[in-house]
C-alpha cells in the first residue's frame, strides 16, 4: 500500500493533529478544536479516533482495536485492517501486548500500563450538548466553569427516578476544572479513567475536537454527597469464564427467556478461559 | 524554494525519512509532555548551531507554514532562521504572535510576552522550546497531571512557572531541551522549589 | 450452544463481494460507462461535484457508478479522495461577470442588456413522461443561436449605479478555508457561503422554502440567475502574471431583497448570493435565500427564531456527509451502552416495586 503516506494522512495533516493532541495533554479535559479531515470511512464510525491513532502511530507500534470491548466486531476489524494496510504496523488482540489501543465504548478490563496510549472514538465530545445544543453557549460555560446546568440535570434525575439516570457517557470532572464526556463507555468503566498509567486521548472527527487525560490525572465522576456515583454492572458472573467483576454483554439464547451473560472484553475472557477459569455455560471438556 | 540568499547548509540536516522520523519524534515529545519530569531523547535532525538537536527535531515535527515562530537571542541568527524557513516554512514573527518560540530562557524573558490562550480557547497559547545547559531529574519538584506523586526536574527558574500555573487553564507550555534530550512542562504542572 | 461471533473479516469481505455483484447487476445488460454517466446524467454529476467540493466530472461520474447511483455515497467518495490531494496553488477569484453564459434570466426586469436567455432548462417542459426515450431514440437537435452570448452586465450592477442596492466592497483578504480549519462560530459570510455551497441540496432547499413561507422571510426576487463557463486563472510567481489553467461551469444566483433602511442607511435593496459548481440552479437559488436570511444581524433585522436565521443550526447541519455518517452509525453495535441502560432500568423498576410493597 505505497499509494498513501504512512498511516494514510499527509504529513501536514498529522502535524496539525499532533499539535492539537499536545494542547489537549497540556489542558486535560479541554476540547481542542482541530481541522478534522474527511476519512475514507463514515463520520460517526471512528474518524476522530482513526485520525488520532494515525497521528500517534510509529512503525514500531503494536495496535489493538476494539469495539464494544471486542476485537472481532466488524468495525474494529475494519479499522484494524485499515492501519495494517496503510501503516503496516503489528496488530494484536492482547491488551498487555498493545502499545496503542483504539476503542469504541469500553476501557479494557486489564489495567493499562505506562507508555500505552488509549485512543477513544467520540461521537459527541461536548458533555453539555444535550442540555444546551449551542456550541457558542457551551463554550462560554466551560470558559466560566459554569456547570450548574449539569448539576441541575443530574439532580432532576434523582428527583424523578431516585437515582442518576445516566448509565453511559457519564460526565466527569478532570483535575477539578473541565467537565468532560468520557465517550459512551458504560459508567462501570469510569473509575478506570482516573489515575490511569496510560495516556488517554479522545478524538471526535465530525465534531472536530480532540481532548486528553494524561496518566496519573484526577478524574471524578459527577455526583452528590447523598447520591454518590456507583459503577454498576449486571449482577451476574460471566457464563464462559466465571468472572463476577467484569462488564458483561447480555445474549438472548432462545425465544423463551433464555439468556446468558458473557464478558464484553473478549481478550480478558479468553485469557481467563485459557488460564482454566470456567463459567456456568462453559463447554464441557471432552472426557479423555 | 528558489531563494538564493539562504545560508549555506540551510538545506541540510532535515529528516531523511520524514513520515517515520516525524512520527517517532512526536511520540517522544508526547511522552515528555504527558509525563512531566521524564526526559526523552530526540535525534534525526541536525540543526545549525546554536540550536540543540532536540529543539531541531521538535521544530521539524511541529512547525509548518501555519505556525508562526519566534527565535530569541542567539537562535535568531541567519543560519537557524534559514534552516527553519527551508525545512518548515514557518513564518518568523515577534514574541506576542508566536505559536512556538525557541531560545534560551533568559532570551525568552519576559515570558509574559507570549500568548496564553483565551478563556474560550485556552489552546491558542504558545509553546516555548527552551535551550538549556543542563537537563536532569534534579531540582524543582513537579506535581500534577502526568506525574505519579512527584517528579524532579532542573528548571531555569521557578517563579515564572508558578505564575504560569496560576493562570490555568490559560498559560504557555514548555519543552526544555539540552543536546538531544527534551523534557516537557505543560501549564498544568505545579512547581515547587526543591 | 452460544459461540461468540467470529469471522468479522470474512463477513466483511463477503459483503463487499456481494455488493460488487449487485452493483453490476444483470451481466446480460451492457455495463454503464463513465462517459455515459458523465454525458447523460450530467445534473447528477454536477450535484456530486458541488457537494463533493471537487470539480472533476469524470471522477464524479465514476463515483456515481461505484455508488450505484446513491449520490450522497458518491459525494462521500469524492470528499474522501479530495482530502488526500495536495494543494498546488490557489486560483484567482473567478470572474462571473465574464461568464460565457448558456442561461441567463432575471425576474426583476422584463428586458435588459444581454436579454433573457432560457438555455437548457426544464422550466417550461410539461412534466409528461416521454415514452419515446424508452426506445433508442435519435438525438434531438436544438437550433443554434446566431452568435454565442458574450459577457453580459449584471442586474445588481444596474441597481448599484443608482445606489439602490447595498454596497458590496471588494476585498483582497484570503477567506478562511472550511476544509482546513475547524469551524468557529459565529462564522463570517465567506465561511457561511462555503458551507452552503457544499451543503446538502435538500437541506438548503427546505431551509430556503421555509423562509419563503414566513419562517425568517426576506422577500427575495431573483435579480439574476446565470449559468455558464468561467475561466480559472492561477498566478504564477515565476512568470509574474496569471495563466488560465482551465474553465469550469458554475451557476450563480443573485437575489434582490427588500430592506427598509436604518438610522445610518437609507431604504435600499440588499443581496443574497449563491454560487455552485455545475448547472445546479435549484441549489444556487436556495443558497442565495439562505445566505440572505443568515444576514439578519448585520442588517439590523429581527431574529424571529426561524431555523434559517440560526447560523449555528444551519452550518452545523448542512453537510450531508457528516449527517449521514452520524445518522447511520447508530446501526453499529451499541450493546455495551444498551446493556448499561437495561441494567439501570431494571434496577430503577426493582427500586420502585420495592417501594410499593
Amino acid at each position: 500500500m505505497s499509494d498513501y503516506n504512512f498511516a494514510y494522512l499527509d504529513e501536514q495533516t498529522k502535524r496539525m493533529i499532533r499539535r492539537a493532541i499536545l494542547k489537549g495533554v497540556a489542558v486535560p479535559g479541554y476540547q481542542v478544536p482541530f481541522a478534522s479531515r474527511e476519512m475514507p470511512m463514515p463520520y460517526g464510525w471512528g474518524t476522530g479516533g482513526v485520525q488520532v491513532t494515525a497521528a500517534c502511530l510509529t512503525p514500531g507500534d503494536t495496535l489493538k482495536v476494539i469495539d464494544q470491548g471486542a476485537d472481532d466486531t466488524t468495525n474494529a476489524v475494519s479499522i484494524r485492517k485499515f492501519f495494517q494496510r496503510t501503516a503496516g504496523v503489528a496488530v494484536t488482540e492482547s491488551t498487555a501486548a498493545a502499545t496503542i489501543i483504539q476503542t469504541r465504548h469500553r476501557i479494557p478490563e486489564t489495567p493499562l500500563t505506562e507508555g500505552q496510549i488509549l485512543v477513544y472514538q467520540v461521537p459527541i465530545p461536548e458533555p453539555l450538548r444535550f442540555l444546551e445544543p449551542r456550541e457558542t453557549e457551551t463554550r462560554r460555560m466551560h470558559a466560566l466553569e459554569d456547570y450548574g446546568l449539569m448539576h441541575v440535570k443530574l439532580y432532576e434525575d434523582i428527583a424523578r427516578n431516585g437515582a442518576i439516570a445516566t448509565s453511559y457517557a457519564y460526565p466527569v470532572k478532570v483535575e477539578g476544572r473541565y467537565v468532560m464526556d468520557p465517550s459512551p463507555i458504560p459508567k462501570f468503566d469510569n473509575p478506570k479513567l482516573s489515575g490511569s498509567r496510560a495516556l488517554q486521548v479522545f478524538g471526535a472527527g465530525r465534531e472536530q475536537r480532540i481532548y486528553a487525560v494524561p496518566p496519573y490525572t484526577d478524574v471524578v465522576s459527577l455526583d452528590f454527597e447523598d447520591h454518590p456515583f456507583e459503577a454498576s454492572k449486571a449482577p451476574h458472573a460471566c457464563d464462559l469464564c466465571g468472572d463476577d467483576a467484569s462488564y458483561l454483554d447480555e445474549v438472548i439464547t432462545d425465544d423463551s427467556g433464555g439468556r446468558m451473560f458473557v464478558c464484553s472484553d473478549t481478550d480478558h475472557c479468553a485469557g481467563r478461559q485459557a488460564a482454566g477459569h470456567r463459567g456456568r455455560l462453559s463447554p464441557q471438556e471432552d472426557a479423555a | 524554494m528558489t531563494d538564493t540568499t539562504l545560508s549555506p547548509g540551510a538545506m541540510a540536516g532535515g529528516f531523511a525519512d520524514a513520515p517515520t522520523q516525524s512520527a517517532e519524534g512526536f511520540r517522544a515529545i508526547l511522552l515528555a509532555l504527558s509525563r512531566p519530569g521524564q526526559i526523552v531523547s530526540l535525534t534525526g535532525a541536525v540543526p545549525p548551531a546554536p540550536m540543540p538537536v532536540a529543539a531541531g527535531v521538535a521544530a521539524l515535527v511541529l512547525l509548518d507554514n501555519t505556525t508562526p515562530v519566534h527565535l530569541a537571542g542567539a537562535l535568531d541568527c541567519a543560519a537557524v532562521r534559514d534552516w527553519i524557513t527551508f525545512h518548515t516554512a514557518a513564518p518568523l514573527v515577534c514574541a506576542s504572535e508566536a505559536v512556538f518560540a525557541f531560545g534560551r530562557w533568559s532570551d525568552l524573558a519576559p515570558v509574559s510576552r507570549f500568548a496564553i490562550g483565551t478563556p474560550d480557547y485556552p489552546d491558542r497559547a504558545a509553546t516555548l522550546v527552551v535551550v538549556t545547559d543542563r537537563l536532569d531529574d534534579a531540582g524543582a519538584t513537579l506535581r500534577g497531571p502526568g506525574i505519579d506523586g512527584a517528579a524532579r526536574l532542573s528548571l531555569p527558574e521557578i517563579a515564572a512557572f508558578r505564575a504560569n500555573r496560576a493562570l490555568f487553564p490559560l498559560g504557555f507550555d514548555t519543552l526544555l531541551t539540552c543536546g538531544d534530550r527534551l523534557a516537557g512542562l505543560p501549564r498544568s504542572t505545579r512547581v515547587e522549589a526543591a | 450452544m452460544y459461540v461468540a461471533v467470529k469471522g468479522g473479516e470474512r463477513a466483511i469481505d463477503n459483503a463487499h463481494a456481494f455488493l460488487a455483484e449487485e452493483r453490476r447487476g444483470d451481466p446480460a445488460i451492457p455495463e454503464l460507462t463513465v462517459a455515459q454517466i458523465r454525458a447523460q446524467m450530467a445534473l447528477a454529476v454536477n450535484r456530486v461535484m458541488a457537494e463533493g467540493s471537487l470539480y472533476d466530472p469524470d471522477l464524479a461520474a465514476l463515483a456515481i457508478k461505484q455508488s450505484r447511483g446513491d449520490l450522497i455515497e458518491a459525494i462521500f467518495l469524492i470528499r474522501a479522495y479530495r482530502t488526500t490531494l495536495p494543494r498546488l496553488g490557489c486560483s484567482r477569484p473567478i470572474d462571473t461577470g465574464r461568464m460565457a453564459a448558456v442561461r441567463r434570466v432575471s425576474a426583476t426586469y422584463k428586458d435588459l442588456p444581454g436579454g433573457q436567455v432560457l438555455g437548457p432548462t426544464f422550466d417550461y417542459t410539461h412534466r409528461l413522461i416521454d415514452f419515446a426515450l424508452a426506445a433508442e431514440g435519435t438525438a434531438a437537435q436544438a437550433p443554434l443561436a446566431s452568435a454565442p452570448l458574450g459577457p453580459v452586465p449584471r442586474v445588481t450592477g444596474f441597481l448599484d449605479r443608482e445606489g439602490l442596492i447595498e454596497d458590496e466592497p471588494a476585498s483582497e483578504a484570503t477567506p478562511r478555508d472550511l476544509t482546513r480549519e475547524p469551524m468557529e462560530l459565529p462564522a463570517d459570510r465567506a465561511l457561511r457561503l462555503q458551507a452552503l455551497t457544499r451543503g446538502d441540496e435538500g437541506f438548503i432547499l427546505s431551509l430556503a422554502y421555509s423562509s419563503q413561507r414566513g419562517y425568517g422571510r426576506t422577500h427575495p426576487f431573483v435579480g439574476e440567475l446565470r449559468i455558464g463557463e468561467v475561466a480559472v486563472e492561477l498566478d504564477i510567481p515565476e512568470l509574474g502574471f496569471a495563466v488560465e489553467i482551465g474553465a469550469i461551469t458554475v451557476t450563480e444566483c443573485e437575489t434582490v431583497n427588500q430592506f427598509t433602511g436604518s438610522r445610518t442607511q437609507p431604504p435600499q435593496f440588499t443581496r443574497g448570493y449563491g454560487l455552485v459548481f455545475g448547472q445546479t440552479e435549484r441549489k444556487a437559488i436556495s443558497m442565495s435565500l439562505v445566505d440572505r436570511a443568515l444576514r439578519w444581524d448585520e442588517l439590523g433585522e429581527d431574529n424571529t427564531g426561524a431555523p434559517v436565521q440560526d447560523q449555528e443550526f444551519v452550518l452545523m447541519h448542512a453537510d450531508n456527509i457528516q449527517a449521514t455518517g452520524f445518522l447511520e452509525h447508530i446501526k453499529l453495535p451499541h450493546y455495551v451502552d444498551f446493556q448499561s441502560e437495561l441494567e439501570l432500568v431494571r434496577r430503577l423498576r426493582a427500586g420502585q416495586q420495592g417501594a410499593a410493597e
